[in-house]
């Protein structure tokens, strides 16, 4: 990490005084300093291209072989005014000499398109004390005086603040090549960051040319010129060289965020329609699906609301293969009456739902995950259904394919829970090798017997096959209504508990087929932390930090939330402090008015002490960002007492 | 040939169909003198005299005494939530052109709490018929005003007569982008309504009926002028629309020939107060249909989605080249 490596902006206040001044002789050519890792964000204005630019630094290291991490920063609204704390607007893209299953901790370096969005960030506590910041300083020779002020301000504060602070003219330096330099400044700051990380100026200019794959030749030459022009001012003027070890790549990979991660799940899954009604973070995926699935014969239908999406496909499923709808908490609450007639009905459906935080409108741009309890228990009467997490880039994709396997295995509804740490998240991860099993096959059109009946529940499992329209003799009328076994409406209370019963005894059958997975670290020790979803990776790597610490932490990672595998209790009884680790609200046990009698714990902890009467605290937060490995560490110490 | 083959071929060839083979083994339970049987005897009647194997025939419904009709009918059945029949109809038909798709709804079900869903079908033009029973009044949950209701109607949750004017389904429907087929029956005509509900089922897009309903319950004689009068009973008549047989003709005296590309007489007609228009208000064949705009150009196969597959991972692939990684790691 940078340690010490104050000698390596010697330049910083000749830089601050005057731009042109920088143009001076280059830096003492020097060898690298390897890291471990680095977090970089990039911040600008909406529009400005800091995202595209940190993907791009993100997909080329990848490329070198670097585990990485991106997030994005995103503003609430589409156009919030320039310049503004709100606005903030980027990536942040974790490097690593190894694979990065999470954000990681406070930013190392970070490039700020103006001094606001620097701002937000060094408010947000999101940089490191005495991080490195590359600052434009077009502002400081703006022709409007408040502007001038503002950015005198936040340099004052960040020098206070003991960061390095290295201000460059980004702008001045694009005028030189483009007539609008606020088109094409990212391209620059990215070849000065391939610059400072040492990454391959041919492999970066490959990434450019794939960015700008669908855009005129002019344009794609002008931002090559613009990242060569970064690299070379980079390297004349900042004596700033990093280099991060890429471990060979020994098998093909993949780079992709999430919810693209989803979408090609959905393809491989061999699931034929989606319908959807646009909701943030969720919609990223159906904008990926609508590229591709129509190439394999297959449909994305925008609905004209949630509640339509699902019945659509709800329909659709009815009709032929088992089909999905991709949606958010507000989209899931809509959905909840539908999603009770696939479960009495026993149609099989699967529900994404790229949680956002809540309730109500809530953070629609931020993670939370504030949705389990919804997807469980959400509709009216006992309506068993299937919920389960994702916890990395990778499980977004197969669990889709799992997914659609139980679903139409069990004739149940399946909801995946992702959120936004994972939508916009990118990880590589080893490419999926296609297998045939992985999706659904061909819709019975055979003739039925004759006096089969359409729910023949199967008394071990619960499971009925159901009849497809178009199926001879198979013909009965579907209903929301209590039925037996014929499809007959039935309002007597045997057949209304046989029901119930059925329906109920597929998810035990499920949960016997169920394993749990390994404890990360030692069976036995102090102090058990379970998580669930994508809080994964950050959990996985504070219990690496506290056991390297000598510390008997372990955790317990759960992917089917519902039903849960059996043996957790054996494994929280190992520990004498059990604690999940989730991104939402719990009651603070300190606050005057909370006690034992009313502190709502998080979701999951709920759920444990629920159904294995085992005292499970539960630390988290709801603050809209993804959990920190750090926060996590600080959190698992104070429960150990030794903070 | 197998004998499978040839029983395959059998089944597909098959027109002996009668009546009962449309008939669930329920007998329906709606009230007697209720509209909804009409309905039921006209849909059997089409089924037998078009020959739709019943395993094809998909009726697909709401909630109310409307969405009861596919418990009677021996076909496919979907009777799910309130208000979202159409959309599960057309998650049924959007990878289905093989199937035969009716929605039966109520004008509850479909007028308000499926209001959304009915604008959009209409935009939509998918290929499946709607048969709206309009009896004006919410009868199952037993009498409240339902948008279609007269104003002055007085019901549970109206006691001192409804506030508002009735919604017309027609002009509404009229009113939508892609409208391709809108026409209006009356239950106490069945010989009008099997031949309009037969001119909607083979009119290719999305058909809308609305079928005036007698209530005999909750809405006790709101027709039964109209049922004595048949000169307040005008009929649209065209070569391209209904033709009266001359018993009716003698009836029926107060007809109209209307062309059903007339979207603009359509409008006026609808609007009528004082008459009740039946007939094929609005026919336009030429409105593209969703289900065929969106029909997958090619079957998705495993081979297919391989190749997808193949080349979406491809795009962010990351190869182990030892040629670049010795480059970009030294």
């Amino acid at each position: 990490m940078t340690s010490d490596s104050t000698h390596l902006f010697a330049e910083a206040a000749e830089l601050r005084r005057d731009p042109v001044e920088t143009r001076g002789p280059a830096p003492r050519a020097r060898p690298a300093e390897v890291l471990n890792e680095h977090i970089v964000e990039i911040v600008s204005d909406s529009g400005e291209g800091a995202q595209r630019c940190g993907q791009s630094l993100a997909a080329i290291a990848a490329r070198s072989g670097n585990g990485i991490w991106t997030v994005e920063i995103i503003p609430a609204e589409i156009q919030p005014p320039k310049r503004s704390i709100a606005g903030a607007s980027g990536n942040r893209v974790r490097l690593a000499a190894h694979r990065v299953t999470n954000v990681g901790d406070e930013a190392d370096l970070v490039v700020a398109f103006n001094e606001q969005v620097l701002l937000s960030r060094l408010h947000a506590g999101e940089v490191k004390p005495g991080a490195t910041i590359l600052m434009e300083n077009c502002w400081a020779k703006d022709p409007d005086p408040a502007i001038v002020r503002a950015y005198e301000a936040v340099r004052a504060e960040v020098h206070a603040g003991g960061y390095r602070l290295l201000e460059v003219p980004m702008e001045a330096e694009c005028q030189k090549l483009v007539p609008d330099p606020r088109r094409g400044k990212n391209m620059f700051v990215l070849g000065m960051l391939c610059a400072i990380y040492s990454l391959d100026a041919e492999l970066a200019r490959a990434q450019v040319r794939f960015t700008f794959a669908k855009k005129d030749q002019k344009i794609v030459d002008a931002n090559i010129e613009l990242l060569d022009a970064g690299r070379a001012w980079a390297e004349a003027h900042l004596d700033l060289r990093y280099r991060i070890p890429a471990p060979p790549v020994t098998e093909p990979q993949v780079v992709m965020n999430g919810n693209a991660a989803l979408a090609l799940g959905v393809v491989a899954s061999g699931m034929e329609v989606c319908a959807m009604y646009p909701i943030t973070p969720a919609t990223s995926a159906s904008h990926y699906l609508s590229a591709v699935f129509e190439k394999v014969g297959c449909v994305v239908h925008q609905a004209e609301d949630e509640i339509a999406a699902c019945t659509f496909a709800i329909g659709a499923s009815y009709a032929g293969k088992c089909a999905v709808t991709i949606t958010s908490g507000p989209g899931l609450s809509l959905k909840q009456e539908a999603i009770g007639l696939a479960v009495m009905s026993e149609i099989p459906l699967v529900v994404i739902d790229v949680q956002r935080g809540g309730p109500s409108t809530g953070l629609p741009t931020k993670v939370e995950q504030g949705d389990l309890m919804a997807a469980i228990f959400g509709g009216h009467g006992d309506a068993p259904k299937v919920v389960m997490a994702a916890s990395s880039i990778e499980d977004c994709f197969y669990s889709v394919i799992t997914a659609r396997k139980i679903a139409e295995t069990f004739n149940m509804v399946v909801v995946i829970l992702s959120d936004a740490a994972l939508s916009t998240a990118q990880q590589p991860y080893p490419r999926p090798r296609f297998n045939a099993d992985w999706l659904a096959p061909p819709v019975n059109q055979s003739a039925v017997p004759e006096d089969a009946l359409p729910y023949d529940w199967d008394e071990r499992t619960g499971i009925m096959t159901r009849f497809i329209p178009g199926q001879p003799n198979g013909m009965h009328c579907l209903t929301g209504l209590a039925h037996d076994r014929g499809s007959h409406v039935a309002y007597d209370p045997e057949i209304n508990e046989e029901g119930l019963l059925n329906r109920s005894r597929k998810l035990a059958a499920l949960q016997t087929t169920l394993r749990l997975a390994p404890v990360f670290g030692d069976d036995d020790g102090e102090l058990l932390l379970i998580g669930w979803g994508s809080t994964k990776g950050a959990i996985e790597e504070a219990v690496a930090r506290l056991r390297d610490q000598g510390h008997r932490v372990s955790s317990l990672h759960l992917k089917f939330l519902h039903p849960m595998p059996s043996g957790i209790d054996d494994v929280m009884r190992r520990f004498p402090k059990v604690m999940t680790i989730e991104n939402n609200w719990n009651d603070p046990p300190h606050d005057p008015l909370m006690s034992p009698d009313n502190r709502r714990y998080s979701s999951l902890a709920t759920l444990l002490r629920a159904r294995w009467l085992v005292d499970v605290d539960c630390w988290g937060k709801a603050r809209g960002k993804p959990l920190k490995p750090g926060e996590i560490e600080a959190a698992a110490l104070a429960k150990l007492g030794r903070t | 040939m197998t004998a499978s083959m040839s029983q395959c071929l059998l089944q597909m060839v098959r027109t002996d169909y009668t009546m009962s083979d449309y008939q669930s083994e329920i007998a329906p339970r709606w009230c007697s003198g209720c509209g909804d049987n009409a309905i039921l005897a006209a849909m059997q009647r089409l089924c037998r005299d078009e020959q739709l194997p019943p395993e094809k025939t998909v009726c697909v419904s709401g909630i109310g005494c409307a969405s009861r009709l596919p418990h009677y009918m021996n076909a496919y059945g979907f009777h799910g939530i309130h208000g979202r029949a159409l959309p599960v109809a057309q998650g049924i038909k959007i990878r289905r052109p093989d199937l035969h798709v009716f929605v039966t709804t109520g004008d509850g079900d479909c007028c308000s709490i499926g209001a959304a869903h009915w604008l959009h079908a209409v935009r939509y033009n998918m290929n499946m018929t709607l048969l709206l029973h309009d009896n004006e009044v919410y009868g199952l949950t037993k009498k409240q005003a339902s948008p279609t209701s007269p104003k002055g109607f007085k019901s549970n949750t109206t006691p001192f007569g409804a506030t508002l004017n009735a919604l017309n389904p027609l002009t509404v429907t009229l009113g939508i982008t892609n409208v391709s087929f809108v026409a209006q029956a009356v239950d106490w005509i069945p010989d009008l309504l099997y031949d309009i509900l037969s001119k909607a089922h083979h009119h290719k897009g999305f058909s809308f009926i609305r079928i005036l309903q007698r209530c005999p319950n909750f809405m006790e004689h709101r027709f039964d002028d109209h049922v004595r009068d048949p000169s307040s009973t005008r009929i649209l008549t065209h070569a391209n629309g209904l033709r009266l047989k001359p018993e009716l003709s003698r009836v029926y005296k107060n007809q109209q020939t209307h062309d059903p590309l007339d979207l603009g007489e359509a409008l006026s007609l609808a609007r009528l107060e004082d008459e009740i228009p039946v007939g094929i208000l609005y026919n336009d064949p030429s409105v593209p249909c969703y289900d065929e705009l969106r029909a997958g150009e090619r079957p998705s196969t495993p081979a297919l989605v391989e190749k997808v597959l193949d080349e979406e991972f491809d795009k962010v692939g990351i190869w182990p080249d030892p040629a670049d990684a010795a480059e970009v790691g030294g």
